[in-house]
């Protein structure tokens, strides 16, 4: 068996592999953060909340109502965009004259009572959820056996992101956004109806969240929990990339769940902590993040 | 007695007698985390600037005081005092990293650091991982005053929370505590009248990691243990709850908040056990949504209102 620095080759890869699928995550949740941000000036901290709900509902649609995973890949992120549009119609849209803390303290409850009422109803254990038939088995890429799931992720993901950027960067709907961004009051004042572009700017941010939920359900363990664990490191690699920058946050998402997958290989025990170090030495380095602009 | 010391004067008083009406343990429970909430309310309130990661500085001061007083057998003044400087030199590293970035940033940094801090205690050798450090002697304090008696300890700790208490008064209505509130409202303000505002922001989040910290050094000397929930990132949304449903940005607010909660918390818990979180997030939400002033603020508004002066309450 071939071997890097004493690592067997399958299994670092493997690793990577791993590292790349939650990195495909951390791109998807820190991009609905960051247009959620641009448009609301507001950080979302439900948004691990919502990834959570994404993934039990997932659960929930087989469990209950006998839709497989293509149903759930469908209704899943809508049902969580139209929750989004609903807090934001009735919840965040009072806070837009306060100062952004206060959105980021009701994201904060919300965020609690969402995840305490999942774990008052379904418990910490993890909920199972079988790989659909399609994905099942490993295809052989000659150096390494890659899961067709874990591939399936990483290709729909990184499909996602990009047309999510497309759309942002090239049609007239994105142009709208990114003026939002810029100067809202200028926006309305040429017609255009901006707090119905900031309810879907939500709808949309948290049914990105939902859509990562229902792609990791198969892959990771289903549990009330999974979305606080995953919402801090984000909020890191947020920081380490800007939120500037649509493509930024994306290639940030991707390197840093790869390096993570390193990490496990080469030094398990800091794997945990390594996306926070990273942030550390990119606040010494460049404070404005790897992609941000000082505002 | 000037009218300003009145609420200092009346709070003394009330520590003083309220353990021979409610149980101590409890009530350092309370102080303890008043103590921190007071400690965080520098930083919301008064500088305007809201940390997530609080909870590290208590966690740190605690395992700090725990290793120094159980495994090197220090007495718990000097174990307090050591985690206390802990969590000033924790504070002086974050302090310096956050304040790189400006706005919102500052809470997710925090909220990252302290999550960082907390995968570093539960790696660690010495903090016992999942199982904490159990059984930290409560010794004697200055040879004379026998910390294993209930009651002797209250006092202590009524002394320590007085002490940091007044400390925050003092620094608020300092020169430096005017020049923070000169920070939260105005930042471009304050740069343009001259004052270094990184430095000023540093010194102050140094100052409230160090309180924190003396509020987690005294709690883990009170109940015998430090565990990694002090460290958790549940204990700091609790502390910025605290704070926000007492009255950001008021003296005594933080206290208060801090009364409601663990009251809430002791009631709560046998009777719904993990619904409890369900309702503090329900409180955080109804607190921003229609409650921003918090209970000190809306009682001093009240209090306007009805005697129709200018001023309020002595804050």
């Amino acid at each position: 068996m071939r071997e890097i620095a004493s690592i067997p080759t399958a299994a670092l890869f493997g690793q990577l592999v791993l590292g790349l699928v939650n990195g495909c995550f951390y791109a998807m949740l820190s991009l609905g953060l960051s247009i959620i941000f641009g448009m609301l000036n507001i950080i979302n901290f439900a948004h691990g909340a919502m990834y959570m709900m994404g993934a039990v509902f997932t659960w929930i649609a087989l469990d209950q109502f006998g839709l497989g995973y293509w149903w759930a890949l469908l209704l899943v992120p809508l049902v969580i965009g139209l929750v989004g549009i609903i807090i934001e119609r009735t919840l965040l849209r009072p806070l837009y004259k306060l100062d952004n803390l206060y959105g980021l303290l009701l994201t904060f409850g919300l965020a609690l009572v969402i995840e305490g009422l999942f774990r008052y109803r379904y418990g910490v254990s993890g909920l199972p959820y079988s790989i659909p038939e399609t994905f099942q088995g490993a295809l052989n890429l000659g150096f390494m056996y890659l899961p067709k799931y874990r591939g399936w992720v990483v290709v729909a993901s990184l499909f996602v992101c990009i047309s999510t950027w497309l759309v942002i960067e090239r049609t007239p709907l994105g142009a709208y956004l990114r003026a939002g961004t810029e100067n809202p009051a200028l926006v309305q004042a040429f017609g255009i109806n901006v707090p119905a572009m900031v309810t879907i700017t939500y709808g949309v941010g948290v049914g990105l969240a939902g859509l990562a939920g229902v792609l990791a359900a198969p892959a990771t363990q289903i549990s009330p929990l999974m979305g606080s664990n995953v919402i801090i490191v984000v909020f890191a690699v947020v920081v380490i990339g800007g939120m500037s920058s649509i493509l930024g946050s994306i290639v940030t998402g991707l390197g840093l769940g790869l390096i993570e997958g390193m990490t496990k290989v080469f030094y398990s025990q800091a794997s945990d902590t390594v996306v926070f170090f990273i942030m550390a030495v990119v606040l010494l380095v460049r404070p404005a993040g790897l992609f941000g602009k000082e505002r | 007695m000037k009218p300003r010391w009145i609420g200092e004067g009346a709070l003394l008083v009330l520590g003083l007698v309220a353990p021979f009406f409610v149980y101590p343990i409890f009530l350092m429970k309370a102080l303890c985390l008043a103590l921190f909430a007071c400690a965080f309310n520098l930083l919301l309130g008064y500088t305007g600037l809201l940390s997530f990661g609080h909870a590290a500085f208590l966690g740190a001061a605690g395992y700090a005081t725990a290793y120094a007083v159980k495994v090197m057998g220090v007495g718990p003044g000097l174990g307090i005092l050591a985690g206390t400087l802990a969590a000033v030199a924790l504070g002086f590293i974050f302090g310096n990293l956050v304040i790189r970035r400006q706005g919102i940033y500052f809470a997710m940094i925090t909220l990252a650091l302290a999550q960082l801090m907390y995968f570093l205690f539960l790696e660690a050798k010495f903090t016992g991982g999942e199982d904490g450090i159990q059984g930290i002697p409560r010794g004697r304090l200055l040879w004379v005053i026998n910390l294993q008696d209930d009651l002797q300890m209250y006092y202590v700790v009524l002394a320590i929370f007085m002490f940091g208490f007044l400390l925050i008064r003092r620094t608020i209505h300092s020169p430096f505590g005017q020049v923070l509130k000169a920070i939260r409202e105005n930042e471009s303000r304050a740069v343009s009248l001259g004052y270094d505002v990184n430095k000023y922001k540093t010194l102050a989040f140094i100052l409230s990691a160090g309180l924190a910290g003396l509020a987690g050094s005294t709690k883990a000397i009170v109940f015998s243990f430090v565990t990694l929930t002090d460290a958790d990132w549940h204990t700091s949304g609790e502390v910025v709850l605290m704070t926000l449903l007492g009255g950001m940005g008021t003296v005594f607010g933080p206290i208060a908040g801090a009364f409601s909660i663990v009251t809430l918390q002791n009631q709560l818990a046998d009777k719904v056990g993990s619904f409890v979180t369900v309702i503090m997030g329900a409180i955080f939400i109804v607190c921003v949504l229609l409650f921003r002033r918090g209970i000190v603020g809306e009682l001093s508004a009240l209090y306007d209102r009805v005697l129709g002066v200018r001023g309020g309450l002595p804050s």
